[in-house]
């Protein structure tokens, strides 16, 4: 039995262990034990020198991160929040995912950062929101989301051996998660994953909603619809195979998305259904997603804004049946 | 946007005449597409365009003689806006042509309504329009149960009868479904306001198809009168000899003498699809069956031509009962090669009915009325009954239509060898 946030320290203390050049700079990483209890204990067992506590200034640790990357080190740099890494912003964007291109391909930043996303904790508008999204729209990024126990341990080595800055998406709800995570060891990151098979509609989500979307899986097999629920796993490359494929099967998707729903990273998975499977779909595209407002504090309202199992099952309805 | 004038097809040619239109407001043609006929005096000839896009408004009705040079159409470079691209959305006074020339040509095959060029824009999902060319069901006639009046894959399937009207696997009498959820779900056995609706979209899908095949189809229309007395009696007495559950109805005989008929004139028999007409190689004879409730199927009696007549008899009965009970099977809506409507127990004299798409011809009966009728130069009452024929003029002419009465009718004065 395990957690989450124990399947990440131990992502982390596998990767401390396996390459001396991999260490760990954050807000309150060390002595603290993290801001999520993640790397509770790392300090101790691994050192100052790799387990560093950095000053409350995004930008400034960010960018360290990408001068000792480009400088050969394995920096895994720990945002706390995605709210507070549009501090760093500017260092993600305009160094670490450009660099390469704009060298010719002579200089690499082989970073990963990691950071919480979303909602569901009543942390209010400031440290609730799920901008994944945002990422997965810059190229030369690769931007992962563990969802399970197993990914959240086995994902991080796999993105450091990755030669380019690797954004790793913890969703804040997850982290106490408990299981028998089902693997062990480095995960593969470059491809999604069928997390329920089904046959009448394609289901496409990550992260923080997957367990909401099995959920309402489960109650639509009650009413006999076979719902295939597919965790995208790597945002960014989309791997589109795989929900095409199962669109293709199902003639029918909806994609449930913790993130604002104009302009969202589920505007563009329904915009690569309906380009790749037009003429397979029995329905149109539909999208489950948080409602368009900062994330309020008080629970009820915080519950209501976020993507439920109950609106997932409405959408499914909606597809299938032709009403609600 | 560009035009497409009146050429010049020869040195000697300064006017044309648009004879036939082969495209319409809002079909995609791409060059080298044959667009038109042209008349120049000496021989009809297809003018193909040499501008790929979008037919927009056709400014010259067939019909008309014009210089060459002459703009004939608008073609758009553009994909179409379906919904939008047809003759009623044009702007008044423009559109010049009388309908019946831009949709005279017009294939009726099922190809034609899902690519949603028809005068009416047909709602179907992608999905459903796939299947229903896979299936060769024609988009036009399935009732729509999808979100805002889409036609679904489960509608195509359950209109092709691959699934019974009555599997509402999706649907499960829940209370958060409820009744109006479940109201645009097609089953005769629901409630009476569920069943207000299927009438409603049955009736909507029956209109489409016949509008359009009245639209389309260049009808010729034959009757006849035909004496039954020889068959009648010869009824008479085989029934007397069959067990009640066997006896033969008058329909029975003309069902397959229609069969024989149309198998002798297959001219008759088959389809008008987009490389014209095609023969059908068998005899699926199509029995227009009124439902309970309203509503029309025309299910096919499968190589009625090779069925003694007892067979048929059985058929039609089962047929008759499928169809009322909704349990047809996708082949039977979708193969009948010519169809027989019989409106006799109506107490109508004659039909002129409209024939079913893509089909080209349709007979009709009325009632077996009892007629002062001259037989070799007397005058008795015998039982008669008149047979029309509704046939697609671009398929055939009268000459033919009224052979095949003929055939009919003579086989009809020899029951015994149905």
């Amino acid at each position: 039995m395990t957690t989450y946030r124990e399947a990440l320290r131990e992502g982390l203390r596998d990767a401390l262990r396996r390459d001396e050049r991999v260490f760990l700079m954050g807000e309150d990483v060390g002595a603290y034990g993290g801001c999520f209890g993640v790397s509770l204990g790392l300090l101790e067992e691994f050192g100052p020198d790799r387990i560093r506590d950095t000053p409350l200034s995004e930008s400034a640790f960010v960018g360290a991160g990408i001068g000792a990357a480009m400088a050969g080190l394995r920096p895994i740099v720990e945002i706390m929040t995605v709210n507070f890494s549009l501090l760093a912003l500017d260092q993600i964007l305009n160094n670490a995912a450009s660099l390469r291109h704009m060298s010719g391909g002579q200089l690499g930043v082989p970073l990963v950062i990691r950071m919480t996303t979303g909602a569901g904790r009543q942390l209010a508008a400031q440290h609730s929101h799920s901008l994944e999204g945002w990422y997965a729209h810059i190229p030369g990024l690769r931007i992962v989301a563990p969802a399970t126990l197993a990914d959240a341990r086995g994902m991080l080595w796999p993105a450091l051996t990755d030669p380019d800055p690797v954004l790793l998406f913890e969703h804040g709800s997850l982290y106490n998660l408990a299981g028998e995570p089902e693997a062990d060891g480095p995960v593969d990151i470059d491809h999604a994953a069928i997390r329920r098979p089904g046959t009448d509609v394609t289901l496409v989500t990550y992260g923080g909603t997957l367990g909401k979307t099995l959920d309402a899986a489960e109650q639509l097999a009650a009413d006999g619809i076979s719902a295939e629920v597919i965790d995208l796993r790597t945002l960014r490359p989309l791997d589109d195979a795989t929900f095409i494929e199962s669109v293709r099967r199902t003639h029918r998707a909806v994609v449930v998305d913790e993130g604002w729903r104009s302009g969202s990273l589920s505007a563009e998975i329904s915009a690569r259904i309906t380009e790749q499977a037009f003429e397979d779909l029995d329905a149109p595209v539909d999208r489950v997603c948080s409602a368009e407002v900062p994330m309020p504090y008080a629970k009820h309202l915080e519950d209501a804004a976020l993507p439920q199992p109950a609106g997932i099952v409405a959408a499914v309805r909606k597809a299938v049946n032709g009403n609600g | 946007m560009a035009e497409f004038r009146m050429p010049s097809l020869g040195a000697d040619m300064d006017e044309g005449t648009v004879i036939e239109w082969l495209v319409q407001p809002g079909d995609i043609v791409g060059k080298g597409d044959p667009v038109a006929v042209v008349d120049t005096d000496k021989a009809a000839i297809e003018v193909e365009t040499f501008t790929a896009g979008t037919i927009g408004q056709i400014l010259v009705p067939v019909g008309e003689r014009v210089h060459v040079g002459t703009p004939l159409a608008i073609i758009d470079g553009t994909e179409p806006k379906t919904g939008r691209a047809h003759p009623a959305g044009q702007q008044p006074g423009q559109a010049v042509h009388p309908p019946q020339s831009e949709a005279g040509t017009r294939p009726p095959a099922g190809a034609d309504a899902a690519r949603g060029a028809a005068p009416e824009r047909i709602k179907a999902s992608p999905y459903a329009r796939k299947l229903a060319q896979t299936l060769h069901v024609e988009l036009a006639a399935v009732p729509a149960t999808g979100q805002r009046g889409l036609i679904t894959s489960e509608d195509v399937r359950r209109f092709a009868g691959t699934i019974p009207a009555s599997d509402h696997r999706r649907t499960p009498v829940t209370p958060q479904t409820g009744p109006a959820a479940q109201s645009t779900k097609a089953a005769p056995q629901r409630a009476p306001a569920a069943r207000h609706v299927v009438e409603k979209s049955q009736r909507a899908a029956i209109a489409r198809l016949m509008a359009r095949s009245a639209r389309e189809i260049p009808h010729y229309h034959l009757s006849g009168t035909v004496d039954l007395a020889t068959a009648l009696d010869w009824l008479t007495r085989t029934n007397r000899e069959l067990p009640v559950t066997d006896r033969l109805v008058p329909a029975a005989l003309l069902l397959k003498a229609t069969a024989l008929a149309a198998h002798r004139h297959p001219e008759l028999n088959g389809f008008w699809t987009e490389h014209g007409f095609q023969a059908a190689g068998q005899v699926h004879l199509g029995v227009a069956i009124s439902l309970r409730g309203g509503g029309l199927v025309a299910p096919a009696l499968h190589d009625a031509a090779d069925l003694p007549v007892g067979e048929v008899m059985a058929g039609l009965r089962d047929l008759v009962e499928r169809a009322r009970s909704g349990r047809l099977r996708r082949t039977e809506l979708t193969d009948a090669t010519i169809t027989v409507t019989n409106l006799g127990d109506q107490g109508v004299e004659s039909v002129h009915g409209i024939i079913y798409p893509p089909q080209v011809a349709l007979v009709g009966a009325g009632r077996i009325v009892e007629r002062p009728w001259a037989v070799d130069g007397l005058l008795g009452v015998r039982p008669c009954q008149t047979l029309t024929l509704a046939a697609d003029h671009r398929a055939t002419d009268g000459f033919t239509g009224g052979r095949f009465l003929a055939t009919i009718e003579h086989l009809l004065q020899t029951p015994e060898e149905l």
